[in-house]
């Protein structure tokens, strides 16, 4: 893609990329004038709503949908009946894989209901009142099953079956009988005894972590409209609206060209709004009352039935030599998928031992089932959970070794030509910089107060690319519309638009960004896998190198000289043998009319080459020994970028990650009762870390650059999420002297393991 | 199930609208009067999206009914800039950063201000604590709380 | 549902008893509200009380405090002199939930919602609040600590409502305070509330001491042996020991999704200890 007639990013001084420009959406989003989800409003709109199971696991014997369907002012109602059975059938989204067997189950139960909360039928009508008023009509027998919660349980050889026909993949003889283990995945190097063999230290841990859930403070929302001929348009709030209109054309049976998506602006996601929950039905509603039908979640709703990410149970084995040398690693992950196969246990177990240059290592992982709502992607999907584990052991290790915790992850630290477990040999990877950052700290360097504790880890996260498409369309003034597929969720507008404006040599205004809807765009994988500014960043600059070719041709063609003698420079045109003759974008652009017609840049690629991301953090926390409470005192996050293309963006990542983290680690759980139903199934006892929890969150951004992208971009978004658990799991252990092996650590467990701690 | 007729002022102009006895203010501003800069997260006063002023007090908008804005004053994030002057907290959540998505954004700058009306200059603390209604799930509230903090100085003069 | 806000106590009485069973008052509407959004009630009226005039504002007097049972704990906290003579009460009514539901949040809600974990309620209890309540009948006084009789049920007759609270002028040498326990630093529900009052002699032996607890039991607790554990004593580490343990034993709670059984009953001797550290601090610097 490098146009050698394109001075090299290398060669030349950057003025905006590195930056920290105001947002091209700004304005918007300080307004109120941003149009999110659930902002829209057409002529003729009903109001869809979703009759929800309040089992765990049932039967569904009969729906009786009469009574609703005659109270005025219904216009359809659909269940299971109105969707095609679908084959199981793996497809990818994110780093995770779908099935539209169960999709199409998840969407809207099927035989049975498989958690509380899922859906069994969905009304249209004209206002919010009679669609609730309806759900109450419908009436559902339901023969209620045992139902089971946690992973060891649902892997016991007499657990209750989710799904009877469901035989574990990964195992050879496929097993005689079905059970909840959907997959067992294995990474291994090496020679894990002769490597145990030889350690002096061995440290073995079993950890327990909650499922979690997003918490993006927007609830999910679409409006569907499916007009008679069968042509329709949908609006949602989405990270991926190409994926949600082939996810919906496959579920409704519809051809991809007739349904056009828009996304909306987009109020958080973290890998949560990589799914369809609400879209298909909003649709099938659509299709049947012919329609526009508008539908948005309640909070309860996205408690129990959008997806969190999984529990776990993870046994970590670590054996190091007496000078600090890890010389054998193993691990085996256990990991909810809720109700339906898809757990993130294999990113999970590729992630576990990343950060480490290891002979000798094995990771063993099982996806399975269980009565909670299907996990979605939550940002690093899997990483945090493996990595939680594994980090507090490396510490437990380094404080046996009587190391210090940064001195023994270097001795061990991958590195560019390190080959990971799963498979790849990594090129440059920015762990040893980011770990010698943290050492040269001032924060890190600062002695703790009598009480306090500190704890470090880092994390490790591989990163996506992928199928992705942008066009810049000159306008005769001289300005450029960025037109890019995938929805900005942070920042992206503002990052693609330095990349545009950088490359084309103008001033960053004059680069106006949008996001394009399906039909005016070609394909575009979602917002996730910290993807957008790797991949749509550099199909921006091929297309903008497509404008600059395009720009050369006229010029050469005004000056009547070869292509070949003109190059691009400082955003103009100029002949190679004669310095007088320059043009201006703006000067190229007024007579393109004459010059040959409208100038558009194209990219349509398949990124490849993200580079991973690689990160260490340090907190320092208080106890108090009465209570159990933990208090963060001070936390500092550190993050190869590759390039930080907007440091401020790429520094809000690296602090939004690190307090979920906090909240992961502190006080966010589900609570179900025995029944299996939710019972903090909102923001009041769902906990999410508030702004008087937290201190600042410091950060150092170190760039090791990636040579696959142009401005050696690494995707930065979901790497932040995974050492904080592990780091305050740490500094508690430092303050205490008690090694938390359980999540969250919330005042309740803190207390009994002080408690315990002083009776011993 | 009747709809009661209301009058009221909204960011500084008359407004009249019909509502049923449950619908939330919230529900009236957004539903009725398009006005969706006020956002719905939890419909249960936890998360702070729907901040607004009633007469003068910071509130959500989602417990407050459509009918108790009879005779009120209710200030939205639509009337926080004017013409085209940004109000300093809006230009400073921009300078800083401080919104990611975006959607907690509306809620935040309404609390914010309702602070700085209060008191002029104050602590990292006290910005953190008045803030605690308002969730983000994105910003880790750092750049927030520096943008207020910057507003505020710039507010001083 | 039907919305009034009348602009009496005696239409606001005529409206309630118009709809017996079926009418709920609305003061903030902070818990009203979430109620009416999941369904947990559907009231064939509500009653907005906020209009009537004897149930807003402060009004001080040689006597003490009077405040109406409608106005907001934003505006409340607002009252520097209520604050000076009532440190206790005003922190512990600053502690219910957000500045945005402290802009609507009123000490008549939070008491009539009678959950055993209100936060105002153990800090009026300790503080010998009495609330001042209209009806079909006319209208009475009762102790605060005898309004709540389950959770969500109160003492409070068909028709009846509160007008407002009044907390008698503090003595020399007092003091209260209140402290709850939360996971978070805000925007929780108490896990453990404990308000104390004390009174202090010349010579700084307690005279007279209330200690009340919120989310142990049922209903919020007013401790008779834990107030015993004070009287006679100088508040001393041992005094405070036995308060300590005085609490612990009072508690009858339960494990629910915000604690356990254990954790309460620990937690609830630490914060009632460092509530009456606080009380003693102030009572100390108290004269006249």
């Amino acid at each position: 893609m490098n146009d050698p007639r394109t001075i090299g990013i290398t060669e030349r001084e950057l003025k905006i990329v590195g930056t920290r420009p105001l947002r091209p959406d700004g304005v918007d989003k300080v307004t109120g004038r941003a149009k999110f989800g659930a902002d829209l409003h057409v002529a003729n709109m009903l109001i869809g709503k979703v009759l929800r199971s309040p089992h765990a696991h049932a039967r569904i014997k009969s729906i009786d949908t009469s009574k609703a369907e005659a109270l005025a002012g219904v216009k359809a109602i659909v269940t299971a009946r109105d969707f095609s059975d679908l084959p199981s059938e793996f497809i990818p989204a994110g780093e995770m894989m779908v099935n539209f067997r169960d999709m199409t189950r998840n969407i809207m139960a099927r035989e049975k209901a498989l958690y509380e909360g899922h859906a069994i039928a969905a009304v249209a009508a004209v206002n919010d009142a009679i669609a609730a008023q309806a759900l109450d009509l419908i009436e559902v027998e339901y023969e209620v099953l045992p139902h089971v919660m946690e992973v060891e349980q649902a892997m016991a050889p007499d657990a209750p079956l989710l799904h009877d026909n469901m035989y574990t993949i990964g195992v050879d003889p496929k097993p005689a009988r079905p059970s909840n283990i959907a997959k067992r995945v294995e990474f291994a190097l090496g020679d894990i005894a002769a490597g145990f063999a030889k350690a002096d230290v061995v440290i073995e841990r079993e950890f327990t972590t909650q499922p979690v859930h997003q918490g993006y403070i927007e609830p999910h929302a679409c409006l569907a409209s499916v007009s008679e001929d069968g042509q329709a348009e949908l609006w949602c709030t989405t990270q991926g609206h190409f994926i949600v209109r082939n996810f919906c054309a496959k579920l409704l049976g519809m051809e991809l060209s007739k349904l056009r998506v828009t996304a909306s602006e987009i109020g958080g996601g973290f890998g949560g709004k990589t799914v369809v929950y609400l879209e298909p039905l909003a649709l099938a509603l659509s299709r049947k009352a012919c329609q526009p039908v508008k539908m948005v979640m309640s909070r309860i709703d996205v408690f129990k039935a959008t997806g969190p990410t999984s529990g776990s149970k993870v046994w970590v084995k670590v054996g190091a030599t007496r000078d600090g040398r890890i010389v054998a690693a193993d691990a085996l992950l256990k990991y909810q998928a809720g109700a339906f196969q898809g757990s993130p246990v294999q990113p999970g177990c590729m992630c576990a031992f990343a950060p480490y240059d290891l002979d000798n290592v094995r990771v063993i992982g099982f996806d399975v089932v269980v009565n909670r709502p299907k996990v979605a992607a939550y940002r690093a999907p899997g990483g945090p959970i493996a990595e939680y584990a594994v980090e507090s052991v490396i510490d437990e290790l380094a404080r046996r070794l009587k190391l210090d915790p940064i001195e023994f992850r270097l001795k061990n630290a991958a590195k560019e030509g390190t080959r990971a477990a799963y498979g790849p040999k990594f090129g440059p990877i920015g762990l040893v910089q980011t770990l010698e950052a943290a050492r040269a700290s001032e924060h890190y360097r600062t002695p703790l107060k009598a009480g306090q504790g500190r704890g470090v880890a880092s994390g490790f996260w591989f990163n996506i690319g992928g199928e992705t498409c942008a066009a810049l369309n000159l306008s005769e003034d001289g300005g450029v519309t960025l037109v890019a597929g995938t929805p900005d969720i942070g920042g992206s507008r503002a990052s693609l638009s330095m990349m545009a404006a950088e490359e084309l040599g103008i001033e960053l205004d004059k680069v106006r960004p949008l996001i394009a809807d399906t039909s005016a765009l070609g394909y575009n994988f979602l917002t996730g896998g910290s993807r957008v500014t790797f991949s749509s960043g550099m199909a921006v600059v091929e297309a903008a190198r497509d404008v600059i070719r395009q720009l050369r041709e006229r010029a050469a063609k005004i000056w009547e000289i070869p292509v070949d003698n003109v190059i691009w420079e400082d955003g103009h045109a100029r002949a190679i043998t004669d310095d007088s003759k320059r043009l201006s974008l703006a000067d190229l652009a007024k007579t393109m009319g004459k010059t040959g017609g409208p100038i558009v840049g194209n990219a349509a690629i398949n990124a490849q080459g993200a580079g991973p991301s690689l990160a260490t953090h340090l907190v320092d926390v208080e106890v108090d020994r009465e209570t159990g409470k933990v208090t963060i005192l001070r936390y500092t996050a550190i993050q190869d970028a590759g390039k930080a293309v907007h440091p401020s963006y790429v520094e809000g990542q690296m602090q939004g990650g690190a307090v979920q983290g906090i909240g992961w680690a502190l006080n966010e759980e589900y609570i179900y009762d025995d029944k299996g139903r939710l019972l903090n199934a909102g923001f009041l006892d769902y906990r999410i870390p508030v702004c008087s929890d937290v201190p600042m969150i410091d950060t150092i951004i170190v760039e090791v650059p990636n040579p696959r992208h142009p401005y050696g971009v690494r995707g930065v978004g979901e790497t932040p999420i995974v050492p904080p658990m592990a780091a305050i799991a740490n500094a508690v252990a430092n303050a205490l002297g008690i090694r938390f092996t359980a999540l969250p650590m919330s005042p309740p467990r803190v207390l009994k393991a002080i408690e315990e701690a002083q009776a011993a | 199930m009747a709809k009661q007729h209301v009058t009221t002022t909204i960011n500084g102009d008359l407004a009249e609208f019909l509502c049923t006895p449950e619908q939330t203010l919230l529900d009236v501003l957004r539903d009725v009067l398009f006005l969706t800069g006020s956002k719905e997260g939890c419909a249960s006063g936890d998360c702070g999206a729907c901040s607004v002023m009633l007469d003068g007090r910071l509130v959500c908008s989602c417990l407050v009914l459509g009918a108790e804005a009879q005779g009120r004053k209710v200030e939205t994030i639509e009337g926080m800039a004017k013409g085209d002057e940004l109000h300093p907290l809006q230009r400073k959540f921009l300078e800083h950063a401080a919104l990611q998505c975006g959607v907690c954004t509306p809620g935040f700058l309404i609390a914010a201000k309702a602070l700085l009306e209060r008191k002029p200059d104050p602590t990292e603390t006290e910005v953190r604590y008045w803030l605690a209604g308002n969730l983000c799930r994105c910003t880790g509230y750092d750049k927030i709380v520096r943008a207020v903090l910057d507003a505020a100085a710039e507010m001083r003069g | 549902m039907n919305y009034h806000s009348p602009r009496s106590v005696k239409e606001a009485v005529d409206l309630l008893a118009a709809h017996p069973g079926a009418a709920h008052v609305l003061a903030g509407g902070t818990d009203l509200l979430v109620k009416l959004r999941s369904g947990f009630v559907a009231p064939e009226l509500v009653v907005d009380v906020k209009a009537i005039p004897q149930l807003r504002g402060i009004q001080a007097d040689a006597s003490g405090f009077r405040i109406g049972a409608g106005t907001s704990c934003a505006e409340i906290g607002e009252d520097a002199a209520l604050a000076a003579a009532w440190p206790g009460v005003v922190e512990a009514l600053q502690l219910i939930g957000s500045t945005q539901i402290q802009g609507r949040a009123t000490l008549g809600g939070n008491l009539c919602n009678a959950s055993p974990a209100a936060d105002s309620v153990p800090a009026l209890i300790a503080a010998g609040a009495v609330c001042e309540i209209a009806g079909p009948g006319g209208t009475r006084e009762v102790t605060v600590e005898n309004i709540i009789t389950s959770p969500g049920r109160t003492s409070l007759a068909r028709g009846e409502f509160i007008l407002a609270f009044r907390l008698p002028k503090p003595r020399a040498r007092s003091g209260d305070a209140y402290l709850r326990f939360i996971p978070r630093t805000e925007m929780d529900i108490a896990v453990v509330g404990a308000g104390v009052a004390l009174t202090l002699d010349d010579a700084g032996v307690c005279t007279h001491a209330r200690v009340a607890l919120g989310a142990v039991a049922p209903t919020p607790l007013l401790v008779a042996d834990a107030a015993k554990a004070l009287i006679g004593s100088r508040v001393d580490d041992k005094a405070l020991a036995a308060l300590a343990a005085a609490v612990s034993a009072a508690c009858k709670p339960i494990d629910d999704k915000r604690g356990t059984i254990a954790y309460r009953i620990k937690v609830s001797g630490v914060l009632a200890r460092r509530a009456a550290n606080i009380a003693l601090e102030r009572a100390r610097g108290r004269h006249g």
